[in-house]
């Protein structure tokens, strides 16, 4: 089922790939997708599909999902913890404010480089652990560069605080408050998060140990649906088709008679082999899609109505019923033939356009299930509609054209 | 026997006037173009208590959204259409909404940027573009044998503008009326009318095809009489068939898929009318000028 049916996300990200080395471009890509696969591994969604779309765009598709602004803003993520020390001076600016005052990046100096203290110096083996006290830790070890900064830092902030931002936000802990430790000695190798709760600790945790997204990734396309509103179009969808047929039936059997009670035993055969080739053609049920089905099943019966048409008039003509439940068939096909192209040419058109364009889905779903429909419709009606009808041939009932709506002594 | 082909200076005066009323509520109202085509977002917002729907624009506007367009659906809930969202904008549009009408679920949400909004639109103008040319192609090759297959081909064409033509009339009086959009299902809808509306023209031209390779008679307009005549029921009564899940769409699936269901009840109406009662009176007209 499509996301429109299910429930979920669907976003598209444009990457800008203006700083990759040339021909390095695929190698970023994927290296943002494996980065985001391992994030929306937190989320615990059944079936994402994370995937590269064109050269420079990135589909996630999360279905079944209902905390969308929280799986948005996973994925999104910068996922650098960045380091600041308190703004001291009057006039210097600041990055972050917070309830606790003013900060500036927290920067140290290392071959000659002024270098800001982030995660990016972080070993991908953070962890979560508890001390004595039942105190959650978020523990992380610096790589060689970051010890160097962090040694210099902490060693100049003693007995100050140390403020924590997630991207242009504080970092906050349980209690709501934004996690600034006071540093209480110089820090080189390893050191601890304190504050958050054992579930935030543990998402960042996995975030950081993630690593980041290599490349800059922006949203140009997002679709959320609530699975609520999804399931209640799989039932209206379901209530319109059943509707839907039960008329035609009705109409074919009230207008063309026995005919008709056969191409209705076709419809349903009609509705069964397309259900069926749907579960065999990985076809995904969007809401145009099953639109594409129900609009389908009216027009399946348009190579019946031309077949009988036919038939009434062959039969009108004197012919027996055998004679003209062939000339029927064979006189007709050209016109069904010849006027179900033009269904194909548009539905290959609308399959193009929603192959090429983004928001792909409705239309791609809608110009598939028409295309299988319309499809199987010219099969039944002659295959299975022609069948049954012969079958009546030489019985006692073919006798009676009252049976196919004809009256004996019209015309 | 009916005598259709006599009646065509009325056709004619009927589909003119009503491609006329068209064209000045296009020059009028224009077209309101979805988010799909024009970039923006769209909202799908339950409220737990009765909210008005004044009251619902108002707050918008309160909350600096005074372009917002506000429609109630079906089931009781209300499509909001703003521009994108960017960032935090959702967060606190909602924030700002739960203040003053208390619990809400946002159940839907859609967001197309300026990018994808320009792609959009000009993949769907090649796909209706190239929808067009395709057919014509088709219907002059598929009547290839008969004289003059360009004619044919001609009139399905205008016929299938005809449709279009109506389609988009009347949809920009409901844009003017009810703000109805130009979304991505309309195009949709248009593209599988424009199958629709061909595939009946080439039935009765089939029949055409048929009738004076059998030679039934020398002259012209009995042939395209007699011709529509023999198709008359079939034309109706598909029609009919696909009207009724048409509607049963439209009544049990409302909202989401409205633009899609109303398109293709106009489409298929005109495409039936101008089917009989406009692309063989053309041909019976050109034949004559000639």
């Amino acid at each position: 089922m499509g996301l429109d049916l299910q429930g979920g996300i669907h976003m598209v990200y444009q990457a800008d790939l203006s700083s990759v080395e040339p021909g390095r471009e695929v190698e970023a890509i994927d290296g943002a997708i494996a980065v985001i696969e391992k994030r929306v591994d937190v989320l615990g969604v059944t079936e994402p599909v994370i995937q590269r779309q064109g050269e420079d765009r990135i589909v996630v598709e999360l279905p079944g999902i209902s905390e969308a602004e929280k799986a948005k803003k996973l994925i999104g993520q910068t996922a650098l913890l960045e380091f600041g020390e308190p703004v001291v001076e009057e006039g210097e600016e600041a990055k972050w404010v917070n309830e606790w005052g003013k900060w500036k990046p927290a920067t140290a100096t290392i071959d000659g480089q002024e270098r800001e203290l982030t995660s990016a110096y972080f070993k991908e083996n953070t962890f979560v652990d508890q001390d004595s006290l039942g105190r959650i830790l978020l523990l992380f070890e610096w790589n060689e560069e970051g010890s160097k900064l962090s040694e210099e830092i902490t060693g100049r902030l003693i007995g100050e605080p140390l403020g924590i931002f997630l991207g242009d936000e504080s970092l906050l802990g349980e209690d709501g408050k934004p996690i600034a430790p006071i540093v209480q000695e110089r820090i080189t190798n390893r050191g601890q998060i304190e504050g958050l709760s054992w579930k935030e600790a543990t998402e960042l945790s996995k975030l950081l140990n993630a690593g980041r997204i290599p490349i800059p990734l922006t949203a140009i396309y997002e679709q959320t649906v609530s699975p609520i509103l999804g399931s209640d179009f799989v039932d209206m969808s379901i209530k319109a088709g059943i509707i839907g047929i039960i008329l035609i039936m009705l109409f074919m059997i009230i207008y063309y008679r026995l005919s008709g009670v056969l191409a209705s035993l076709a419809l349903i055969f009609y509705g069964a082999l397309v259900l069926a080739l749907f579960k065999l053609i990985p076809v995904t049920l969007t809401l145009a899609g099953i639109g594409g089905f129900v609009l389908s099943i009216g027009m399946a019966v348009d190579a019946n109505v031309l077949i009988f048409e036919r038939m009434k008039e062959e039969l009108r003509a004197g012919r027996t019923l055998g004679a003209a439940i062939e000339t029927g068939f064979d006189r007709a096909w050209t016109a069904i033939r010849d006027s179900n192209v033009t269904t194909f040419i548009v539905c290959g058109i609308l399959y193009w356009l929603g192959s090429s364009i983004v928001a792909s889905a409705p239309v791609m779903g809608f110009a598939l299930t028409l295309f299988i429909g319309v499809a199987v419709s010219m099969f039944t009606a002659i295959a299975v509609t022609r069948t049954l009808l012969r079958l009546f041939v030489g019985t006692r009932l073919a006798q009676q054209t009252w049976l196919f709506s004809i009256y004996a002594g019209r015309e | 026997m009916f005598d259709i082909t006599g009646k065509k200076f009325w056709f004619f005066v009927i589909s003119g006037v009503l491609i006329l009323f068209g064209i000045v509520s296009l020059a009028t109202f224009g077209l309101k173009a979805g988010i799909e085509f024009s970039s923006g977002s769209l909202m799908t917002v339950s409220f737990e208590q009765e909210v008005d729907h004044d009251e619902l624009r108002q707050e918008l506007a309160n909350l600096g959204y005074t372009n917002a367009i506000v429609q109630r659906t079906g089931e009781g809930d209300f499509l909001i259409r703003l521009p994108e969202l960017s960032g935090g904008a959702k967060t606190e549009l909602e924030a700002g909404l739960t203040d003053r009408f208390g619990t809400l679920e946002v159940r839907g949400f859609e967001d197309v940027s300026p990018m994808v909004a320009a792609e959009t639109t000009r993949n769907a103008a090649i796909a209706v573009v190239v929808a067009a040319v395709g057919i014509l192609l088709y219907v002059t090759w598929a009547f290839r044998r008969m004289p003059n297959p360009f004619h044919y081909g001609t009139c399905a064409i205008v016929a299938l503008l005809h449709d279009v033509l109506v389609v988009l009339g009347i949809f920009s009086i409901l844009g003017g009326i009810l703000d109805w959009e130009i979304n991505l299902m309309f195009i949709t809808g248009t593209l599988a009318v424009i199958g629709y509306s061909v595939n009946n023209t080439v039935v009765i031209f089939d029949r055409i095809r048929e009738n004076l390779t059998v030679g039934a008679s020398s002259n012209f307009e009995i042939v395209v009489n007699n011709s529509l005549v023999e198709t008359l029921s079939r034309s109706l009564n598909t029609s009919l068939t696909t009207l009724i899940v048409v509607l049963a769409l439209l009544l049990f699936v409302g909202a989401s898929i409205q633009n899609f269901a109303v398109v293709l009840l106009i489409g298929i109406i005109a495409g039936t009318y101008s089917s009989i009662c406009i692309a063989p009176q053309l041909l019976l007209v050109w034949k004559r000028r000639e």
